[in-house]
């Protein structure tokens, strides 16, 4: 009889443990489930800055080819305006103005390397 | 539907005098850039005038903003521009708060306007090249001179290159200028579009859904916006101004 309640309470005991360890499986699965997302926080963080990194990067560049002509533009005009040069000093300023907004946008967008007027912006 | 255009208007409050011809105003304009500078001044004085060695939440947005333009100052011009901070801290916080109150209903958003924003290029253009020229004299203008260039083709380089130098400050401006104004006109047009689907009725309320919605996105949108451009000017002042500290590398 005591043997018996004795197996009883180890049976129980057993199957306590059982349990126990059953629950702490699945919570270990559960954990293995959530931290795939918590390890990836980050991860998706970094993807969301790396997006808005984009974002200022393609607001930049796509003024610098605006300034480029905008400012052969004027150039191109006062110096028409000042010696009487007219048409020469626009076209000329102008081709001129392009070429420095297509230099602006390929600086800025690493397409060839940094020009003097970069600095050092790679390794600064 | 109301003007989109109608919200940049300049009105003036208070005419102070005149100088020359020239009208010197209060207007909405100068308003909103006293609020802001009594607003920044407001948030650091505020956040620091009670330090302690775990930040509260006021002390630490104006420490992770000292922190942020430092850090970007360091990675882009070096230790030595850490001189340049005040004015680079001063720029971006200005710009960030105008950007910032604009988006508040009925508020004015002075970064609309090109003039604000072309005052403050120059200045960064114009203090990279004083300080260009007072710190490395002539050897500023090697700038303009890439080296391992054949003679032949360095005037053609060199007018190339004072023309990229000289539109800096319009791309400077106009990028600030222009993403502030097509913000706030796109979020007019398409706030206008509720009141005008709403006109036709039941079936008009349901369709206004939409633009409602887009509405609410692109605020959010604008938000982003407002703080990135500040950024990207401030950020755009350092690579300037590295130029200025180290040229011709």
């Amino acid at each position: 009889m005591s043997d018996g309640t004795r197996d009883d309470k180890g049976a129980s005991q057993s199957a306590e443990e059982a349990a126990l360890s059953a629950r702490l499986r699945s919570l270990g699965e559960r954990l293995d489930q959530v931290g795939p997302g918590r390890t990836a926080k980050p991860g998706s963080a970094s993807r969301a800055s790396a997006d808005m990194s984009g974002f200022a990067r393609g607001m930049r560049l796509s003024a610098e080819l605006v300034g480029g002509v905008a400012i052969g533009f004027i150039l191109g005009w006062l110096l028409d305006r000042g010696l009487g040069t007219s048409p020469w000093g626009m076209i000329v300023f102008l081709l001129l103005g392009f070429v420095a907004g297509v230099l602006n946008v390929m600086r800025s967008a690493g397409v060839i390397k940094p020009g003097p007027l970069d600095g050092n912006r790679r390794n600064g | 539907m109301d003007d989109p255009i109608h919200q940049f208007e300049i009105v003036k409050y208070i005419t102070l005098g005149h100088i020359g011809r020239h009208e010197i105003a209060v207007t909405n304009s100068a308003l909103f850039m006293a609020v802001a500078v009594i607003g920044i001044s407001l948030l650091l004085i505020g956040a620091t005038a009670r330090r302690s060695l775990v930040p509260g939440r006021w002390q630490s947005v104006a420490e992770m903003s000292y922190e942020f333009i430092a850090d970007t100052i360091n990675n882009t011009a070096g230790k030595e521009g850490m001189k340049f901070f005040p004015f680079v801290f001063s720029l971006f916080m200005f710009i960030l708060f105008l950007n910032l109150i604009g988006l508040i209903p009925y508020s004015f958003t002075v970064t609309t306007h090109i003039v604000i924003t072309a005052s403050l290029a120059l200045m960064v253009f114009l203090t990279v090249i004083v300080y260009g020229f007072w710190k490395n004299g002539l050897r500023f203008l090697k700038l303009f001179v890439p080296s391992g260039i054949p003679w032949y083709i360095l005037p053609l380089v060199s007018a190339i290159e004072v023309l990229s130098f000289l539109s800096r400050p319009i791309s400077h401006s106009v990028r600030l200028f222009a993403n502030m104004l097509a913000g706030h006109i796109t979020l007019k047009v398409f706030a206008g579009f509720i009141g005008l689907l709403g006109a036709w009725g039941f079936l008009g309320w349901i369709g206004a859904i939409l633009p409602l919605g887009l509405t609410v996105a692109l605020t959010a949108l604008e938000l982003l916006v407002a703080v990135l451009q500040a950024y990207v000017f401030a950020i755009l002042t350092c690579i300037y101004l590295n130029d200025a500290i180290h040229p011709g590398h």
